[in-house]
């Protein structure tokens, strides 16, 4: 495991003195570092610390959607980042609120395609200058966000799922 | 007399291969845009085998999630156990006794020899070379055997649990498994000596589907997929978990990041999963093999059967879970497909408030499309065999 974080590490303390404003929230938990930031500032965040010497964070892991009814703003995009020359992790998150779109990282990072299409997917967060947002495990044609909180474990009730739930 | 243009130039069809296709490793169905046998677009579309493991999980209890994690990539179950087991134990911030974790090396590379194993043999098989199919399910099915010794399962085996793990290893699984590792170079050796020099295989992967390290580590490749194409990245060696800092072991990469790069790359990983394997089990020190942590791993068979305090610790626990700490980790490791990642979001409760898989194989089937481009309608099938999708992963 790596050593432990500190509060003067270069991942917190770069990120603070250049978007001071941006940055809503930083929290170091097991080790990890995660930086709340204004939904505004994230393609420069986001180029950022792709692009700076000290970081380089030329790796996208993952994007993931985080659904917390009844709380406002409802969802939380969580975006890891990982650097292959410098071998450090970072988290970054953005707060949007229900019909509030947010900005798309495909151009910052292309492995963003797929996995907010998949967010998209499955909690309906609309994501701008994307190349082609649509649905990638659900059908095109699909009724709900799956993984949303307000959305039944097994589904609304139809003429293919009896067992479902009645639709309010 | 018929225009001349109009003989030469081919109209442009889409083609849509699977999600029936034999050579399409599980349900993937790939809609290919050609102008004649030439590839101009490869729009995957995925999600035949979608079974919603993420919402599944919310609403399970920690541990009963395991089992869930074999269904995943199945080809190779127990790095799928380790990597959950592992976020849930790093946020519950356990100490493992050093038995456990020399036995979960073990598992995990036995795992990666049974993937790789399937994976190059699949791939021969879809070019057309059926031996080494059956070659590498001879070595497979060792593999296996080896696996039921030690859970009693073959393919979805549970085995991992919070803390540790289900069953010590016993003297004779620790012999036969020496013996395997021995046995297993020269047996590569076989493969090689079938592919490796062979001319329609050089033909046919060969420059085919080359991405560069650029383009692999922009598009989130990761594993055997980005090390072809000459990235050295593996997280065994740059974030060591476990015990793999203590063993000696070596990142096999490419150069070109063609099909056969890949290949090789396969090839002299399992060589060094045996190293590490050896390694291991020469290595292996006495003790237990789960963490003593009553709150979070059940008490021992013998002890259920003979003590109440412990039948009724068990059924408490295995009724009602464990709690963990409010907070989110995510946790990586170096899974056969690449980079399998658990995000999990805690509220302090039993159960996870949201859980994400990280699936190596959804990430790299991205940059088919990349890889596709320009190439023959043949060569899709060796490109979509050398990036090794599994669909259980995949459509989660």
């Amino acid at each position: 495991m790596s050593d432990t974080i500190q509060q003067d590490s270069v991942l917190i303390r770069k990120v603070k003195d250049k978007f001071g404003q941006s940055v809503i929230d930083t929290a170091v938990f097991r080790d990890e570092v995660t930086h709340v930031i204004k939904k505004e500032s994230l393609l420069h965040v986001s180029r950022f610390l792709r692009d700076n010497p000290e970081m380089q964070f030329n790796f996208l892991v993952d994007v993931v959607g985080v659904d917390y009814l009844p709380q406002r703003p409802r969802f939380e995009v969580v975006y890891h980042l990982y650097s292959i020359p410098k071998k450090h992790r970072l988290r970054l998150k953005i707060k949007v609120d229900e019909n509030e779109n947010c900005p798309s990282v495909t151009s910052v990072w292309k492995s963003a395609d797929w996995a907010e299409r998949e967010v998209f997917d499955m909690f309906g967060i609309v994501f701008d200058n994307h190349p082609s947002l649509k649905r990638i495990y659900m059908p095109e044609d699909w009724d709900g966000f799956p993984l949303r909180k307000d959305y039944p474990l097994r589904g609304y009730k139809d003429q293919y799922n009896p067992y479902g739930e009645e639709k309010p | 007399m018929a225009n001349h243009e109009d003989i030469v130039t081919t109209k442009e069809i889409t083609l849509s291969m699977g999600p029936q296709h034999p050579s399409a490793h599980g349900v993937l169905h790939l809609v290919l845009d050609m102008q004649g046998e030439r590839i101009l677009k490869a729009s995957p579309d995925i999600g035949y085998l979608h079974r919603g493991t993420e919402k599944i999980a919310e609403n399970l209890l920690y541990f009963q999630f395991v089992p869930y994690t074999d269904r995943l990539d199945y080809m190779c179950g127990m790095t799928n156990n380790l990597a959950y087991v592992q976020a849930v134990e790093k946020l519950l911030e356990i100490e493992m006794p050093e038995r456990a974790k020399y036995i979960r090396v073990v598992a995990a590379e036995m795992s990666r020899i049974a993937g790789h194993l399937l994976s190059i043999g699949a791939w021969a098989l879809d070019l057309g070379a059926m031996t080494v199919l059956l070659y590498a399910f001879r070595e497979r099915e060792m593999v296996l055997d080896l696996f039921e010794m030690l859970c009693g399962a073959r393919m979805t085996f549970n085995y991992l649990r919070v803390g540790g793990v289900r069953r010590d290893v016993t003297p004779e699984f620790k012999e036969k498994c020496l013996e395997f590792v021995k046995l297993f170079p020269s047996r590569i050796n076989d493969y090689e000596q079938l592919l490796t020099g062979n001319r329609i295989w050089l033909k046919r992967n060969k420059g085919v589907g080359v991405i560069s390290a650029e383009n692999a580590i922009s598009l989130g490749l990761s594993g055997p997929n980005i090390r072809g194409s000459g990235v050295k990245w593996d997280i065994r060696k740059d974030e060591p978990y476990l015990v793999y800092d203590r063993i000696d072991f070596d990142i096999p990469t490419g150069e070109n990041g063609d099909c056969f790069d890949r290949y090789m790359v396969r090839i002299n990983e399992m060589r060094q999963s045996a190293r590490i394997i050896e390694q291991a089990l020469t290595q292996i020190p006495d003790g237990d093999c789960c963490a003593d942590t009553p709150e979070i791993v059940p008490p021992k068979r013998k002890d259920i059967e003979t003590n109440m305090e412990s039948l009724i610790h068990h059924f408490k626990l295995i009724s009602q879970g464990f709690k963990t700490p409010k907070g989110e980790v995510y946790s990586s490791i170096e899974a056969p497909k690449g980079e399998l990642g658990v995000y999990i979001v805690s509220d302090g409760s039993e159960k996870p408030f949201r859980l994400k898989l990280r699936v190596p194989s959804f990430v790299n089937l991205q940059s088919v499309d990349t890889m596709c481009k320009n190439q023959y309608f043949a060569d899709v099938i060796a490109i979509i065999s050398s990036l090794d999708p599994v669909f259980g992963e995949v459509d989660k």
